[in-house]
């Protein structure tokens, strides 16, 4: 693993550096709310989703979803991090409409899981920790809608009680690329986990970043937190943005205000929210509705023994069975549809240990290219994971060369089709019998008589009639052939 | 007819089974003695139509010898538990005219077991006070006066109009609730059995909430046997409640007349208040000498943490209380004010909405919960919760079976006599009950006596967790010994 070195920025007094930190909350996948049995479907008519509890009717009291609890030891395990026994719910209480028991149940003193630690993947093949403070479990709020009616806001609580783990990274980050990074990782993890969509569109994962700036290596500066981050570009844009903001200020001798702000992605610059002073006081306490959860040890390692694959460990494996540099490795595992396409492939491969390298070179550098550029994902490929198997097994076994391969890709992504069937049908077979080839190669050298006397001296030049031959056999001769052939001839 | 409302629970019950009388006639008997008492304000909502409905649904069960342990008892319910399609408003008006879709899982328990609703009961709002006159109903009038005088007093609260109805023979028992003695004290002050039972043992789904660590549900009864009879139906494990205990119900009408000898009753030192009146001393010694008679044997016992428990509570149960009524804001339910912004249709929505008590201890719990003086008021007030358990704990552990208190430091008092200039003097009400709360344990108010002006006191018997049936039979041992005490009919 190499270390990073990370980006620092440049001021008229010298170098800066960024000190960030980030809070996700991220959507759980579960049926039903953290505690209530309404269901968490997206989408729904407004309010269609909301129960009794939602509603803060009077007497209601909340019940712990046991699946919320399994998903959130499941993510702490994925994070490495330590599975806490015992926690205990607290409220957080605020008055906002989207918020109609009056307060948020989420955990402050006591989280669910503590310390861990996450690895993220860098340009250039490097790699970073990024600590990880904790994970509480917690309600989501409703959404307000201001654009119904002239005089009213409305509300829909569809939203409201579902559960969300907020994950809080230690203050590791230190500039945009670790950050886009760290969001990359944890969304990657999540998805190979199942325990969050990760979609941030549909606001199922969104970030709070907290940036400071500092002289390399000095005292820690005062931080700004950017609410609501729901892209990665964003984010990178926005602490960008933020902390050339703090350090012009810094420069020009004046201080940092502690601050909420939000960023606006159409100027690109971020804007005061609130400051320190009109921060809530949330008057946190213990939920007296709910005892402190408390599960054994063995619930954790059931869970842990049931853990998918992570993408740190399928990468591992990938290079040391496959022999794909750690880089393609990474990209292959990077979403889980992908890694979940590659390992689609090697199943369907007639040889893997001969072919695997090679079905990762294909599914990087020509399905994945491809697909970019049709700005599509791995779900709407054309070319299913069978057909590109087919295609690499008529590779590695020698019917068709690279190129003609290709040639054949295409086809298939235009026209669909089974690839064996279309070598068959479309006469694209490579041609290995030397009788042939060997005809092709007779008359090229008669008719470059100069070049084949050259040869001799200037081997290279072999290079060149190669060419001739694969063209005049329309790319179907198997290029080894074609060599030996050439240089028995030529008596190179 | 009017002689069926003298019957207690258990004797109606006799009555229906050998079909003496049916359940439409205990139950017209009552909502005649209702429309007859309106004076005492002890109903909010009275529903005759939905009680015949019920009584004659459950007649017809009974001929068909399917009816349930309280089949045909008509009783009143206290207006803090969510009843389907009836009003319930926690007697706040910032609950207006809220009408659930649910029923408490307690109520909806006492009519599975066939009991007959006759209305609602007036209470303090949200349970707040120990006199009945925080309601926005008005005040209840308790049916017992002093002797020669007119003047009304209140039944104690919050289940002033559970113990009022009770005692007036309004209602065969009635479902209240308890958070700081909100059933032990109304029952002292009108001569009715109440019993809080363990924290955990009913379900709180269902019941608005003022305190949900300390709340919980018991009955109002005429007797020992009636309360044990209704707390029977109203005790259980709810999956909707996490804080409901999944223990069995034991048939506690079984622990009547059970022999208490040989049990260890603790008197507890620190209860023996200073200028404490004679009569409440007098009564306590008399209430020791009858269960020592009856073969139990008394051990001084300490509580050393008993003076804190007061303070303590008037910091946890606010605090609680200043987020459970969060809710109420004008939004979804209940009352609501417009304001020019979101904020001032809070404000004006919970200004008007809660009364002057409400207001006091929400203030209170928001204070103590806020930033800066959480470590000094609330965390402070939990250890000492933590303590007076202990305090419990210990005792029990050194072989104590009950624990012997009064149940008020005072019999009833005046409409508007306490806690006008001072509400300390009004929470001094509670000075024997809230430790019962804070520890989690059970705790029953009998009838005990009288004081020197015909007002009667109660004694509280306190015992370990889940151990109701011991307080069933030594409060049993004091009924008897003490006899029964009805009202003289004046309203």
């Amino acid at each position: 693993m190499s270390t990073a070195t990370h980006k620092l920025l440049r001021g008229a007094t010298g170098d800066w550096e960024m000190v960030i930190g980030m809070e996700i909350h991220a959507q759980v996948t579960s049926n039903s709310k953290l505690f209530s049995g309404a269901s968490t479907t997206f989408g729904g008519e407004p309010n269609s989703h909301v129960s009794l509890v939602d509603a803060a009717m009077p007497g209601m009291l909340p019940v712990i979803n046991e699946e919320c609890v399994r998903q959130a030891v499941r993510t702490g395990l994925g994070l490495n991090a330590q599975i806490n026994l015992r926690s205990v719910f607290d409220r957080k209480n605020y008055f906002y409409p989207d918020s109609p028991q009056g307060y948020q149940i989420s955990q402050y003193k006591s989280p669910i899981v503590g310390e861990g630690e996450v690895v993220v993947e860098l340009d250039g093949g490097k790699t970073a920790a990024i600590g990880i403070e904790r994970l509480h479990l917690e309600q989501d709020a409703g959404k307000l809608l201001h654009d119904q009616s002239p005089t009213m806001s409305f509300v829909d609580l569809n939203r409201c009680g579902v559960a969300l783990m907020e994950i809080v990274s230690k203050p590791d980050i230190r500039d945009a690329e670790q950050a886009k990074a760290y969001v990359t990782k944890l969304r990657s993890i999540l998805r190979y986990l199942g325990t969050c969509d990760g979609d941030m569109e549909k606001g199922s994962l969104r970030a709070d970043v907290n940036v400071s700036v500092r002289k390399p290596g000095g005292p820690l500066g005062t931080r700004c937190e950017i609410k609501n981050m729901n892209s990665i570009n964003f984010i990178g844009q926005a602490i960008e943005y933020e902390a050339r903001r703090q350090i012009e200020i810094l420069e020009d001798g004046g201080e940092i205000d502690q601050e909420t702000r939000l960023y606006d992605p159409n100027k690109g610059e971020t804007r005061s929210m609130r400051s320190k002073e009109e921060a809530h006081d949330y008057r946190y306490f213990p939920d007296p509705d709910l005892l402190p959860l408390e599960f054994s040890q063995s619930f954790v390692d059931e869970l842990k023994a049931e853990l998918p694959e992570l993408p740190d460990q399928k990468k591992t494996r990938f290079v040391a069975d496959f022999g794909l540099s750690a880089y393609d490795a990474s990209v292959l595992v990077a979403e889980r549809e992908s890694a979940v396409f590659y390992e689609t492939v090697l199943d369907k491969l007639a040889n893997r240990a001969r072919d695997g390298k090679m079905a990762a070179n294909w599914v990087i550098n020509e399905l994945f290219g491809r697909l970019n550029k049709e700005g599509r994902d791995i779900t709407g490929s054309p070319v299913n994971a069978e057909q590109l198997a087919a295609i690499i097994d008529l590779i590695g076994e020698g019917t068709i060369s690279g190129k003609i391969a290709k040639d054949l890709f295409e086809i298939v992504w235009q026209e669909g089709g089974d690839p064996r069937a279309l070598v068959e049908s479309r006469g694209m077979k490579q041609v290995t019998d030397l009788s042939a080839i060997e005809k092709v190669v007779d008359d090229i050298i008669a008719a470059n008589p100069d070049k084949a006397a050259q040869v001799k001296d200037k081997p290279q030049s072999l290079g060149w009639f190669v060419g001739q031959v694969m063209k005049a056999s329309g790319g179907k001769a198997n290029p080894q052939s074609v060599n030996d052939l050439l240089k028995s001839k030529l008596g190179v | 007819m009017t002689d069926l409302t003298s019957l207690t629970l258990a004797e109606a019950r006799k009555g229906l089974a050998d079909k003496t009388f049916t359940s439409l006639e205990l139950t017209d008997a009552h909502l005649s003695a209702i429309e007859a008492a309106r004076v005492l304000n002890a109903f909010v909502m009275e529903t005759p139509d939905r009680a015949r409905d019920m009584a004659k649904a459950v007649d017809e069960k009974i001929a068909k010898g399917e009816g349930g342990p309280l089949a045909g008892i008509p009783l009143g319910i206290k207006d803090l538990f969510a009843t389907k399609g009836v009003r319930t408003t926690a007697c706040s008006k910032i609950l207006g005219n809220f009408v659930p879709t649910y029923e408490s899982t307690v109520t909806s328990q006492l009519w599975r077991d066939g009991a007959v609703m006759l209305g609602k009961l007036n209470n303090d709002e949200f349970a707040m006070g120990s006199a009945n006159e925080t309601s926005c109903f008005g005040p209840v009038g308790n049916p017992w006066r002093r002797d020669g005088s007119n003047t009304t007093l209140v039944p104690g609260g919050s289940s002033g109009g559970s113990a009022s109805a009770v005692a007036a023979l309004l209602c065969m028992g009635a479902t209240a609730t308890d958070t700081g003695g909100s059933i032990r004290q109304p029952a002292a002050f009108t001569a009715t059995v109440g019993i809080k039972p363990t924290y955990g043992r009913c379900s709180r789904w269902g019941i608005v909430a003022f305190a949900s660590s300390l709340d919980q549900a018991g009955p109002i009864a005429r007797s020992v046997r009636d309360a044990a009879m209704l707390l029977r139906s109203m005790a259980g494990h709810d999956p909707k409640d996490t804080t409901s205990v999944d223990i069995p119900v034991p048939d506690y009408e079984a622990a009547i007349g059970k022999s208490v000898k040989g049990m260890k009753i603790g008197i507890p030192k620190e209860y023996r208040l200073d200028g404490m009146p004679a009569e409440i001393e007098k009564l306590w010694s008399e209430g020791a000498a009858w269960l020592k008679a009856a073969g139990a044997e008394l051990v001084e016992v300490s509580l050393p943490h008993t003076k804190y428990a007061l303070p303590a509570y008037y910091i946890v149960a606010p605090a609680e209380a200043s987020s459970n009524l969060a809710r109420y804001d004008g939004v979804r339910y209940g009352l609501r004010e417009q304001g020019k912004n979101i904020i001032e249709q809070y404000e004006n929505t919970r200004a008007e909405g809660f009364g002057a008590e409400v207001r006091r201890r929400v203030m209170i719990g928001t204070y103590v919960l806020s930033a800066g003086y959480y470590d000094a008021y609330y965390l402070r007030a939990q250890k000492v919760r933590t303590l007076i358990k202990k305090d419990f704990e210990d005792c029990f552990a050194k072989g104590v079976d009950a624990i012997l208190t009064p149940a008020t430091p005072s019999a009833a008092f005046g409409i508007g006599e306490k806690g006008g200039a001072d509400p300390v003097e009004m929470y001094l009400n509670d000075i024997f009950t809230v430790t019962v709360n804070m520890a989690g344990l059970p705790g029953i108010a009998v009838p005990a006596g009288k004081d020197a002006q015909g007002l009667p006191l109660g004694l509280q018997l306190i015992g370990r967790p889940f151990e109701e049936e011991t307080l069933f039979s030594l409060g049993e041992v004091i009924e008897q010994a003490a006899g029964r005490f009805t009202p003289a009919r004046w309203w």
